[in-house]
Formats: structure tokens, C-alpha cells, sequence
């Protein structure tokens, strides 16, 4: 039961370390011992911390802040994967009980062209938030909304949508990616507002601004490898991309016209 | 009693009712020439930031915003599961401006402003449309009309929500109108960004002094106003529901510089949240209120029982219905497991101190649902798929599905912290903090005692008074950024259009940046043997133990004279590692933590000296022998406003509540 297990184990941690962006990074390996199963992965790094800073070292730099999945700040590449091991969870919600004694595991931050690295595990994402701000809205001022209940919005609709804006644009998907594509993440918002009647109006303009804007961010492109799907904490589907990607054809199309 | 002559609340005249749209229709405005050279500071991308820096740069206002993630988007706000409330009555409940005012009153125990709380009951139902129109996909029905549940303290269906998401979808609403923004030019975007001081020249505050987190640079802005939408303080007891982050800094430097703070001691501590599983605790998970609508409360009725529990020879599934205490159901009838957040909390931790705990530790109680899957949920599944005499199996079967689709996220985080099957076994929870009341004082234009200088959102102290009910952090932090300040800030910057913007090299602010350069090469300077963390967790230990759920004058004396120790140690021995001039998140901490420290004693203090108990604030001396808060009106209907004097010195300011529209009585939940 929760909280009463006791067991432990004993893992060896490969770290990525790097000063900054400009320095070259190196791995570093840090044995774990009386490990409970019941620490988060995060917390493991927490002891980690603790350690070198009592030996003067100095600590491993890395993002989060929820840390209950929902912020989409950490961002841990671990044994090859973005998040670690388990589906559907992200780095901070990935427990020590995921591992087993003895086992070696390799840490490294997002890679990507278009996240570069701040200092050991914690790389700048400040390129989703640029995609977002070329179209990622309704174009509504504060004050000049109608009676909720105006709009109609069929349930299916509504839980399509939500399941699109769930994505925490923790860009694991560009990381799985080896095109470094962005397309899963700037696909979930395309969706959202595509499936909403309050976003149709501008649909055809907003997909056009966030493609274009995703492509000069130094994405990659998209060869429907699967791989942000496999990955991605939130579960976004990758029906997302084929909807944005009729969208952006049919936006494409009437704009030549 | 009158109030301090320092405090002027500035509530309009006239009938509650009219206040605001009076107060809207005469403040003074300013014209759209004017507004493109007035420039505005927000520190901080929650609800509340995000929501006041995009609708200021709408109405053509200078806007910069700042925050420590490294996006707007990550906000605390997020994190927000169950949902916001409105008085919409769209279920014909009975629900009305009028009623979300008074329980709002009621619920926060009489310590709150009516003129500011029949406000945000007014604007409430402002926010869902807004929201709606932005694309938030909230939950609605087959119908296509918005869905509602019920929170803790109402008898009505007002709270509106986005699965166990609602704030995620809130704020990213709010994030992308503050993305349109920041695209077309109108708000400039700080991210990794923390704000260290305020810079006041000739009485007002005219910017503010930041560390860019990532090159470690030290950075002046000037602004015409400035707005801290920076959050609450529940990470001062280290372990709380808020994120690692949280921070009461720039709230604390806005104080050190002339900002009252309010009402510091009353702390929320939520009822339902994952008990605490050992010493590696980094922080503590919430599970939302909305789950108190399907989920029932209990602990064995006997303690052989609730000790074979625990120690785990007993499955809870098998013990009788007969066994069981639904111990909220019994004391409460009338609100059931749907009492306040600080009832709810207080009757747990009565139940765990007798010796009825159901983990370990002593410190659980169990969150069933089982009862409502199968015989609410699962026989009307059977019915509509016209099974007239479903198995317990199909129940149970059909139930899951609802409950799934209900909180299905809320549930797979409870799996994967703990290990356990809630759909199998039923929840165990335990009280912890989660927000605060408390923060920095301010009028009813949200402005504080330093001229030009506002706070927003869970960093001000308005309109909870001494309890929060749930689903209204969201409704206040919107309120405040979408609605409020548009308009009150117009009456203070209509005086600035003749303010050229102040150039940088002010010597306020080179005074203002030298101070926080000088802080930051102490605490790098100081090389000692122990981290941040040791001395954090030490002040969250205190905190929790004296200042948390019940708190008593002689554990409140101890833990001022404890916290002013660990105030010395932590000057003289914190090691904080590496330079200012790089991407340092201990560093941040460090700062962050010393802040902590110093609010730790005014908590403190703030609470030996409120004689009562009320909402959040329970002193044990003060209970009715039921155990119930004992309130003390004639002397303590104010709201203690701290003016610190130097740190450790503070002086009480009070300002009296008046009620001319609600008739104060005991609280009564039964
Ligand atoms: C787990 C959880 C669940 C909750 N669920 C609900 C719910 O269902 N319904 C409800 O009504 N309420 C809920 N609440 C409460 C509610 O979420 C918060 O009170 C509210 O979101 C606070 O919003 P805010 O805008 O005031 O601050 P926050 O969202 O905390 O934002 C603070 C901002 O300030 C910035 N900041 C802070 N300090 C600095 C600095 N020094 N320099 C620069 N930037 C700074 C941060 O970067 C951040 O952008 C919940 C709270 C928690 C902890
Ligand atoms: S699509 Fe998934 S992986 Fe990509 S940013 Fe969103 S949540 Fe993260
Ligand atoms: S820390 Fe917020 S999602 Fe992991």
C-alpha cells in the first residue's frame, strides 16, 4: 500500500552534464544506492543534489515545477526516451519503482535543433511559445464574449477538443522525433480550435501562420515516423496531424485562389 | 473598533449592488493616445498576469510581463484540477449573484470584504463567457450545453470545469489571448525572469529591479504601474500541493518596501490530498474537492479495526458497511462530505489524532467510492442500457466507466504516485497545505499601500477571508486580471499621462539593483555546510507543526523564537553553490528561502495574536466544546494589516469589517 513499502534498490546514474550552450557536454556517473521505490524520479535527483552540494559539487541543473505532470516543464531524456520507460507519464511522474536493482540509467536533456541547451538537462522551448503566438488563438478581446450557453458545442466535439488542448507542450514529441518535427504539438492546438465553432472562423489563417511559423523555428519535417505519438505524455493523437494536415491543404489551396 | 488611517479601502458608497457599476461608470479613463506611452509591468503568467497583461495590451497599454518558468504557460495556475465557479444558474438550482456573495461570505468565515465579494460574485458569470468564447473546452452535455458540479461549502451545481484540468485549459485560454499579444507587438515576454525587488522614487513604484535566470544578469524596467500576479505562499511549510517553485519573493520585497501585508496566517489546507510516503517528500499531490462529490469519507468505527488496516492484515474492501464511520455524513448532515475545506480538514486530523488512521504513519483516512460507482452511477448505466436486474459485477462495471470518464486523470496520478488502484481500493488521503488567504493588502481598486503598485490573484489577501472555497481561486484570478483592473488601474493612470517614462539610470533604481546584487553575493559568499533544502524543510517542520492545521500561543511563541534561530543559521552556514552569473536554480532557491524565513515569523505572529479561532485559522484555546471554531467578532472582525518596521518588526494596522448586507452569525454546517 502507499507509503509502507520499504524496499529500496540500488541504481547507477549516467548524467549529461554541459555548462552551457556554447561549452561541450560530457556524461557523469553517480551510483545511488537505498533508492525507495516509492521516490519519484525527480525526488532520486533531489538526493542527488543534495549529495554533491555536501561535497562541494555542483548540481545537476534541470526543469520542472508541478512536478504532478501538468506543467509540461521537465524534460528528461532517460534510457533513450523521452520521459523514461512508461507510457503516458512524464518525468516527474515516473517513480522509482519503474527501475530495478542494479540497473544503469542514462540521463540527457531534449535534443533538438530548435531546443538548445541552458545547462545540463534544461534546455530553452521559448520556440513553442513564438509558434503559438503566430496563431495559437481566438482572435476574441476581453469583454466582448456572449452568453456561454449561446453556442452549442455537441459533447463529442467538446471531448475532441479538450483531448487536443490537453497536450503541456513538454515537447517530448519533438525530442522523440529524429526529424526533430514539431507537428504533434503544433497540431493538438490546430485541432482544438479546428473542432470548435468559436475557432472556425480564422481556421484557415491560423493553420497557414502556425506552419509557416513551426518550419521557421527550425523544426524538422514530418515523415509519420509515429514516434511523438509513442511518446507523448498526454497521449495526443496523431490524428491531430492528419486533420492539420487536410486543414493546411485546403487553407493552402483557397489562398492561391 | 475604527480602522488604522492608513488604510483606506476605498469602497464606493451606495447600495452593494450598485458599487461596481457606479464605481465602472464614473472612474476615470484614459484616452487611447495616452495609453501607447503608459507603460505596465506584470510579474507573473497565471490566471491572474496573463489574464490582466493581455486585456491591458488590448486596450492599447505598454505591457511587459515576466515570469520564472520558461513559459508563461507553466504558471502554478495549471496545476488547477477541479474546476470554477459562476453564478450562472444555468441548472435552476437557486443559484444567483446574491447567493455565491454569501457563501463566499459565509465560507470564509466573515473575514472578507462584502463590497469586493459581491464584485466578484458580479463578474463571475463574465469570466465563463470570456473563457467560452476563447476556445476553453469545457465539459458540457449530450445537449451541448456546459456541465456543472457541486464544491465544498454550496448547495447549488455552479462550478464549471475541464475534466480534473480545469486550470490547464483556464490558463492556457488566458495564455493564448496573451500570445496574440506578445505577436502583435503589445506585450513584451520576459520568461526565466524573476523579479527581486520593486523600485519606488518620490512615494510611487516605478519598476522593478529582475535576474535573468538563464545568463544570471541583472536587469532594471521602469513602469508607469506595476502588478504582482506572483502566486500564493504554501511552500513556506515546505511540503505543500503548490508547485516546487512557489515563492512568496516578490510579494516579500513589495513588503520590505512599503506593501501591507494581510491576514499572513490564514493557510488553506485542503482535505483531500495524497498522504505523505517518506523523508524524500519533495511536495505533496492534491486530489481534487470535485472528487468529495462521488467520493465518501470514513475511517473504521473501531480502532482494533483501523489497526489491522494499516498494518495491513485487514483489506478495507471487507469491512462492514456497520464498521464504517462516515464520520463528515454523521457530524455534518446537512453538507455531508461536502463541508468546507477547513471543516473537512480539521474533522480528519480529529479522527487521526484519536487513533483511527488508516496508513502506517497513523495519518489517513480512506476517499471511497465505491458506494456511488455502483448504486449512483452504475444502476442508472443499467437502466439506460435497459438491464433491469444488473450483478454487482455490471454495476461495478458501468459505474467504473462513469467514474473513469468523471476523473479518469485524477485517478491515474493517484496510481502512479502511489501504487495502488483506486478503482479497486478505495483512496487514502490526508490533509495538506494547499493555498493562501493571506498575501498583500489591498483596496478595493487592488492596489496596495505603496501608490502604483497592485497585487493580483492568490498574492493579494481580498476575497476569501479566512477560508477559500473551492473553485474560486480561478473565478478570483480571472476576476481580478480580466475584469477588475482594466478598470481601476484607469483611475490611477489617468493622473500619470504627463509621467515621462523615468530613464534606467535613476538613482532609485542603481540603489535598488546595487541592494539585490549585494543579497545575492552574500548568499554566495556565506560557503557553509548545508543546503537550502535542510534549512527549508527545517521552517516547514515548524510551520506545519505549530502554524498549520491547529495552533496554540505557546507553540505559536516557541516557533517565532525557533524560526528567528534558524533565520541566524541560515545566514551563516547555507552553501550555495556556483556563481551569479550563470543559470543557477539553488541560487534562486536560496533567495527564495531566506524570503520564507522572515514571513515565517509574521505568520506566526500573526496568528499568537488573532484571538480566535475562524475559517483556516484554528487556536485550540478558541473551540466550542463540540470542536468547533469559536469566532470572537466583537474583537477580531478586521483585517490585520502588517507594516514592517525592519525585519522581525512589524506594526498591526487594522481595518474593521463592516457587514450592512449580510447578517453575521456562527457557521453552521450541520
Ligand atoms: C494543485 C492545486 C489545485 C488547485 N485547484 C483549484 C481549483 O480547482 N479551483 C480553484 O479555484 N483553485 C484551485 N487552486 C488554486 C488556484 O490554482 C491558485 O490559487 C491560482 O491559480 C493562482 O493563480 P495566480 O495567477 O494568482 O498565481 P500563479 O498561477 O501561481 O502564477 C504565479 C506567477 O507568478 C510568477 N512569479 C512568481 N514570483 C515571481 C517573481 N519573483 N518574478 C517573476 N515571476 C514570478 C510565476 O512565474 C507565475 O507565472 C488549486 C491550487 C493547487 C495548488
Ligand atoms: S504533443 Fe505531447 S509530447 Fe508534444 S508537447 Fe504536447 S504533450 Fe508534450
Ligand atoms: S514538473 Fe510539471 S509536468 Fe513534470
Amino acid at each position: 500500500m502507499a507509503g509502507t513499502s520499504e524496499k529500496t534498490i540500488n541504481v547507477n546514474v549516467k548524467v549529461w552534464r554541459q555548462k552551457n550552450k556554447n561549452e561541450k557536454g560530457g556524461f557523469e556517473t553517480h551510483d545511488m544506492k537505498g533508492v525507495s521505490v516509492d521516490m519519484s524520479f525527480l525526488e532520486m535527483f533531489d538526493v542527488l543534489n543534495e549529495r554533491l552540494i555536501n561535497e562541494g559539487k555542483d548540481p545537476v541543473a534541470f526543469d520542472h515545477d508541478c512536478r504532478e505532470g501538468i506543467c509540461g516543464m521537465c524534460s528528461m531524456y532517460i534510457n533513450g526516451r523521452p520521459h523514461g520507460p512508461k507510457q503516458g507519464v512524464t518525468t516527474c511522474q515516473l517513480h522509482m519503482r519503474s527501475f530495478k536493482d542494479g540497473d544503469t540509467i542514462v540521463v540527457e536533456p531534449w535534443r533538438s535543433a530548435a531546443f538548445p541547451v541552458i545547462k545540463d538537462l534544461a534546455v530553452d522551448r521559448s520556440a513553442f511559445d513564438r509558434v503559438i503566438a503566430a496563431g495559437g488563438f481566438v482572435s476574441v478581446n476581453t469583454g466582448n464574449a456572449k452568453d456561454a450557453n449561446n453556442i452549442l458545442i455537441p459533447k463529442d466535439d467538446a471531448d475532441e477538443a479538450f483531448n487536443a488542448a490537453a497536450c503541456i507542450g513538454c515537447g517530448a514529441c519533438v525530442a522523440a522525433c529524429k526529424n526533430g518535427s514539431a507537428m504533434l504539438f503544433v497540431s493538438a492546438k490546430v485541432s482544438q480550435l479546428a473542432l470548435l465553432p468559436q475557432g472556425k472562423v480564422e481556421a484557415q489563417q491560423r493553420v497557414l501562420d502556425m506552419v509557416h511559423h513551426m518550419d521557421m523555428e527550425g523544426f524538422g519535417n514530418c515523415t509519420n515516423t509515429g514516434a511523438c505519438e509513442a511518446e507523448c505524455p498526454k497521449e495526443i493523437s496523431l490524428e491531430n496531424i492528419a486533420r492539420m494536415n487536410r486543414e493546411f491543404l485546403f487553407a493552402n489551396a483557397n489562398e492561391k485562389k | 473598533m475604527a480602522s488604522s488611517k492608513k488604510l483606506d479601502a476605498k469602497i464606493p458608497d451606495g447600495q452593494l449592488e450598485q458599487k461596481w457599476s457606479k464605481y465602472k461608470s464614473t472612474v476615470h479613463l484614459v484616452n487611447p493616445a495616452n495609453k501607447r506611452s503608459l507603460e505596465v509591468l506584470v510579474i507573473g503568467s497565471g490566471l491572474a498576469g496573463s489574464s490582466a497583461a493581455a486585456s491591458l495590451a488590448e486596450m492599447g497599454y505598454k505591457v511587459k510581463v515576466f515570469c520564472f518558468q520558461d513559459s508563461p504557460r507553466r504558471a502554478h495556475s495549471i496545476a488547477a484540477q477541479g474546476g470554477i465557479n459562476a453564478a450562472k444558474n444555468y441548472q435552476n438550482d437557486g443559484d444567483s449573484v446574491y447567493r455565491l456573495f454569501y457563501d463566499t461570505i459565509k465560507g470564509g468565515d466573515y473575514r472578507s470584504r462584502e463590497g469586493n465579494v459581491h464584485r466578484l460574485a458580479e463578474v463571475s458569470s463574465h469570466i465563463i463567457d470570456q473563457c467560452v468564447a476563447q476556445g476553453v473546452p469545457f465539459a458540457r452535455e449530450y445537449g451541448g450545453l456546459l456541465s456543472n458540479r457541486s464544491f465544498g461549502g454550496t448547495q447549488v451545481q455552479r462550478t464549471f470545469y475541464a475534466a480534473g484540468q480545469t486550470g490547464q485549459q483556464l490558463l492556457l485560454g488566458a495564455y493564448s489571448a496573451l500570445q496574440r499579444q506578445v505577436g502583435m507587438g503589445a506585450v513584451k515576454l520576459l520568461a526565466r525572469h524573476e523579479m527581486l525587488d520593486i523600485v519606488n522614487i518620490d512615494g510611487k513604484c516605478r519598476g522593478i529591479i529582475a535576474r535573468d535566470l538563464v545568463s544570471g544578469k541583472l536587469e532594471r524596467h521602469f513602469g508607469h504601474a506595476v502588478l504582482l500576479c506572483t502566486g500564493g505562499y504554501g511552500n513556506v511549510f515546505f511540503l505543500s500541493t503548490n508547485a516546487m517553485g512557489c515563492n512568496v519573493t516578490a510579494a516579500w520585497k513589495a513588503h520590505k518596501k512599503g506593501a501591507f501585508f494581510g491576514n499572513p496566517c490564514y493557510t488553506q489546507i485542503h482535505p483531500t490530498c495524497i498522504p505523505v510516503s517518506g523523508e524524500h517528500q519533495s511536495k505533496l499531490t492534491l486530489m481534487s474537492e470535485s472528487l468529495r462529490n462521488d467520493g465518501r469519507i470514513w475511517v473504521p468505527k473501531k480502532k482494533e479495526d483501523a489497526q489491522a488496516i494499516a498494518s495491513g492484515k485487514m483489506n478495507p474492501n471487507d469491512l462492514k458497511e456497520d464498521d464504517r464511520d462516515y464520520y463528515l455524513e454523521r457530524r455534518y448532515p446537512a453538507f455531508g462530505n461536502l463541508v468546507p475545506r477547513d471543516v473537512a480538514s480539521r474533522a480528519a486530523k480529529e479522527r487521526c489524532d484519536s487513533g483511527f488512521g488508516v496508513n502506517a504513519t497513523g495519518q489517513a483516512v480512506y476517499l471511497d467510492f465505491a458506494f456511488n460507482m455502483k448504486y449512483k452511477y452504475g444502476k442508472t448505466e443499467a437502466t439506460k442500457k435497459g438491464i433491469e436486474n444488473p450483478t454487482e459485477e455490471q454495476l461495478t462495471e458501468f459505474g467504473q466507466a462513469v467514474i473513469k470518464e468523471k476523473y479518469g486523470n485524477l485517478f491515474d496520478m493517484y496510481e502512479q504516485i502511489t501504487g495502488v488502484n483506486p478503482y479497486k481500493n478505495p483512496m487514502m488521503i490526508y490533509p495538506a497545505v494547499h493555498y493562501t488567504m493571506g498575501g498583500l493588502w489591498v483596496d478595493y481598486h487592488l492596489m496596495t499601500t505603496v501608490p502604483g503598485l497592485y497585487a493580483l490573484g492568490e498574492a493579494n489577501f481580498s476575497d476569501h477571508g479566512a477560508n477559500r472555497l473551492g473553485a474560486s481561486a480561478l473565478m478570483q484570478g480571472l476576476a481580478d486580471g480580466y475584469f477588475v483592473i482594466p478598470y481601476t488601474i484607469g483611475e490611477y493612470l489617468a493622473d500619470e499621462i504627463r509621467t515621462k517614462s523615468i530613464p534606467t539610470e535613476n538613482e532609485e533604481f542603481v540603489k535598488a539593483e546595487q541592494e539585490v546584487e549585494n543579497r545575492i553575493n552574500k548568499l554566495l559568499n556565506i560557503k557553509g555546510t548545508k543546503s537550502v533544502d535542510h534549512f527549508h524543510k527545517r521552517l516547514g517542520k515548524v510551520m506545519w507543526d505549530k502554524c498549520g492545521m491547529a495552533r496554540n500561543a505557546e507553540g505559536l511563541k516557541w516557533a517565532i523564537e525557533e524560526i528567528r534561530k534558524i533565520r541566524a543559521e541560515f545566514w551563516a552556514d547555507v552553501r550555495v553553490p556556483g556563481s551569479a552569473n550563470e543559470f543557477n536554480p539553488e541560487l534562486e532557491k536560496a533567495g527564495r528561502v531566506a524570503d520564507f524565513i522572515e514571513l515565517g515569523e509574521l505568520m506566526c505572529k500573526d496568528a499568537l495574536h488573532r484571538n480566535e479561532s475562524c475559517g483556516g485559522h484554528f487556536r485550540e484555546e478558541y473551540q466550542t466544546e463540540e470542536g468547533e471554531a469559536n469566532r470572537d467578532d466583537e474583537k477580531f472582525a478586521y483585517v490585520a494589516a502588517w507594516e514592517m518596521k525592519e525585519v522581525g518588526e512589524w506594526e498591526l494596522n487594522k481595518e474593521e469589517l463592516k457587514f450592512e448586507n449580510i447578517k453575521i452569525a456562527a457557521r453552521s454546517y450541520k
